[in-house]
């Protein structure tokens, strides 16, 4: 299995990571190396069923809900810049993809 | 200056001990914790020694033992009273910082506590340190932290495991009686064996996640280190049981972990063929045959047994954990906590952050997890890789329906390595290779120290099925007791 330079500039962006044109190519190797060793997988015989068993795999099935938490400091003083209770960042509009405002 | 850690005394004492102490008057909770910084100080536990420790604060711990005093001067005498404890810095708690061992998160604290710290508070506990680990519990050695490694308390040129090397590193070298670690393919248990002292991974569902900052959601589980089998039960049944704050706690009674059982008369322990490779050190088969000696003249029948999936344990778990990684650790992204690092634009802000806040082996395992769940590749990697995991369940499910009640194995296939050995990062991973089967099925799972190589320690192990903690904890008692002094040689 190969991963190519361009896929890993690829999966770099998808998970919004910079990476410099030498780290990029140390991970193609290395990440070609681990999935080399993932090979013995594909020939695993599957079936539309399998994977899905979470009561096989001893987890509960569960509602994703939970009581309010309770916070012993302010949003403020952990977010990097708050004003008038919203994250401030940078303008979308420098965004590179991003077509320039009218 | 000496090495740290070398040439340490014998640990001051159980958490049963110091419990009683304290609860009768014997001892005050200040004295405790000024032995423990005591101790802490002769075996150099700093950034200038063994570097178990990211946070730790005299005056703090000395603040929560007045108070903590107080209460037990009225009468409230929980069931870890005046017990000093370490908590590994993924576990989020107040009045201390939260690291995860990255840059990302160097100077956060957490607005909100674990609901195993606050039980561990209210049991009486005392919380002395936040302890090193490797960057957000990807690694096995704490090699990978932002703050520097970790050192084996025997050797500093080894490591002590990982990802919870730090408070491994304060167990065994007796600063604290037990401490806090967790868990997602081995991160309590490998360390544990390193090091020569206890470590247990509970059920999925057992102890609440609330506060454990995500790694790999379905496998994470706070796990438990103790100098002694007992120590390590008894923080155990007070951290574990339901929490209406983590859905995934099982809401089921906890039971009291109790005593040794005095035979193991109509126990049957299973050992797994695929657990000892012809190519295992042959010392640590040696080490395993005499703890499955001692569990005959217990009364125990050994059942040779098969769990044939567990070749596939390793490939399907370094795609299940980075896959779930790279979605966990989406949100931290300079928006709303921890360090932001400005550049072109949002995108730009994005990824100077993230590619300055995380180190090697987080970016490895998000890309190679962006990877697998990409377009083209999903079915190819994570549908199998789940079947796999299902498999491996499957595997153990068998076993224990047939009337094994625990299978006993190796709990790594080496001893503590030496640090920077191990540059290829899959053949790291196969450090993990007994432990990553009890996290992707789920059940719970413990190491105990059955002798020495060469002056290491090495661990077996025992995995139970779902929730049966009660009987793990009565057979690893058994066979702690039978080995005594065997157990460190």
């Amino acid at each position: 299995m190969t991963i190519s330079l361009e896929e890993v500039r690829h999966i770099a962006a998808l998970a919004r990571l910079g990476i410099s044109d030498e780290r990029a190519r140390d991970l193609a190797v290395e990440l070609s190396s681990i999935l080399d060793h993932m090979q013995v997988l594909t020939r695993l015989e599957t079936s539309p069923d399998d994977g899905d068993s979470q009561q096989e795999r001893g987890m509960l099935l569960r509602r994703d809900t939970g009581p309010p938490i309770p916070l012993d400091r302010t949003v403020a003083s952990i977010a990097p810049e708050l004003r008038d209770g919203f994250f401030l960042v940078p303008r979308l509009a420098t965004h590179e993809d991003s077509e320039p405002a009218p | 200056m000496s090495e740290p850690g070398l040439g340490v005394p014998e640990p001051l004492a159980t958490v049963a001990e110091i419990r009683e102490s304290v609860a009768s008057g014997r001892r005050s909770p200040s004295e405790v914790v000024e032995k423990t910084f005591e101790r802490a100080r002769n075996v150099r536990a700093g950034g200038d020694g063994l570097n178990a420790f990211l946070w730790s604060d005299l005056r703090a711990a000395q603040d929560e033992a007045a108070a903590l005093g107080r209460r037990v001067g009225s009468g409230d005498v929980g069931a870890l009273a005046g017990v000093p404890l370490a908590i590994k810095d993924n576990i989020a708690t107040l009045g201390s910082p939260t690291t995860c061992g990255s840059r990302i998160l160097g100077d956060y604290h957490s607005p909100f506590e674990a609901t195993a710290v606050r039980r561990l508070r209210a049991a009486g506990a005392i919380i002395i340190a936040k302890t090193n680990l490797d960057e957000f519990a990807m690694g096995s050695s704490t090699e990978f932290s932002a703050f520097g490694r970790t050192k084996h308390p025997l050797d500093p040129a080894l490591v002590p495991g990982g990802s919870s090397g730090g408070s491994a590193a304060a167990v065994a070298a007796g600063i604290t009686p037990a401490a806090l670690g967790s868990e997602t393919g081995g991160s309590v248990r490998q360390p544990a064996a390193f090091c020569g002292v206890v470590g247990v991974k509970p059920t999925y569902g057992r102890v609440s996640r609330f506060g454990l900052i995500a790694f790999a959601s379905s496998l994470d589980q706070i796990g438990v280190f103790g100098a002694t089998v007992s120590d390590a039960a008894t923080v155990l049944h007070a951290i574990a049981g339901h929490d209406p704050n983590d859905s995934t706690s099982a809401d089921l009674i906890v039971p009291e972990y109790g005593e040794a059982a005095a035979s193991l008369e109509g126990v049957v322990i299973g050992r797994p063929a695929e657990y000892f490779p012809d190519q295992l050190d042959p010392h640590i088969t040696a080490h395993c045959d005499r703890a499955f000696d001692h569990f005959r003249s217990l009364g125990a029948q050994i059942r040779d047994v098969s769990l044939p999936s567990t070749a596939l344990a390793i490939p399907a778990y370094y795609i299940v954990a980075p896959a779930e990684a790279s979605s966990n650790l989406a949100r931290f992204d300079g928006v709303r906590y921890g360090m932001r690092v400005t550049d072109h634009g949002l995108r730009g802000m994005y990824e100077a952050t993230r590619s300055k806040g995380f180190g090697p082996e987080v970016t490895r395992r998000i890309l190679l997890g962006t990877y697998v769940l990409s377009a083209g590749y999903y079915d190819a990697y994570y549908a199998k890789a789940m079947a796999a995991r299902a498999a491996i369940a499957r595997d153990f499910a068998n076993v224990f329906a047939s009337g094994v009640n625990a299978l006993f194995t190796p709990t790594t296939p080496t001893t503590a390595f030496a640090a920077g050995s191990k540059s290829d990062p899959y053949e790291m991973y196969l450090s993990d290779i007994f432990t990553v089967t009890a996290n992707l099925a789920g059940i719970p799972s413990l190491s105990l120290p059955i002798g020495r190589v060469r002056g290491l320690p090495v661990g077996g192990q025992l995995l139970a099925p779902h929730f049966g903690e009660h009987g793990m904890f009565a057979i690893a008692r058994a066979l702690e007791t039978s080995l005594g002094v065997e157990a460190h040689r």
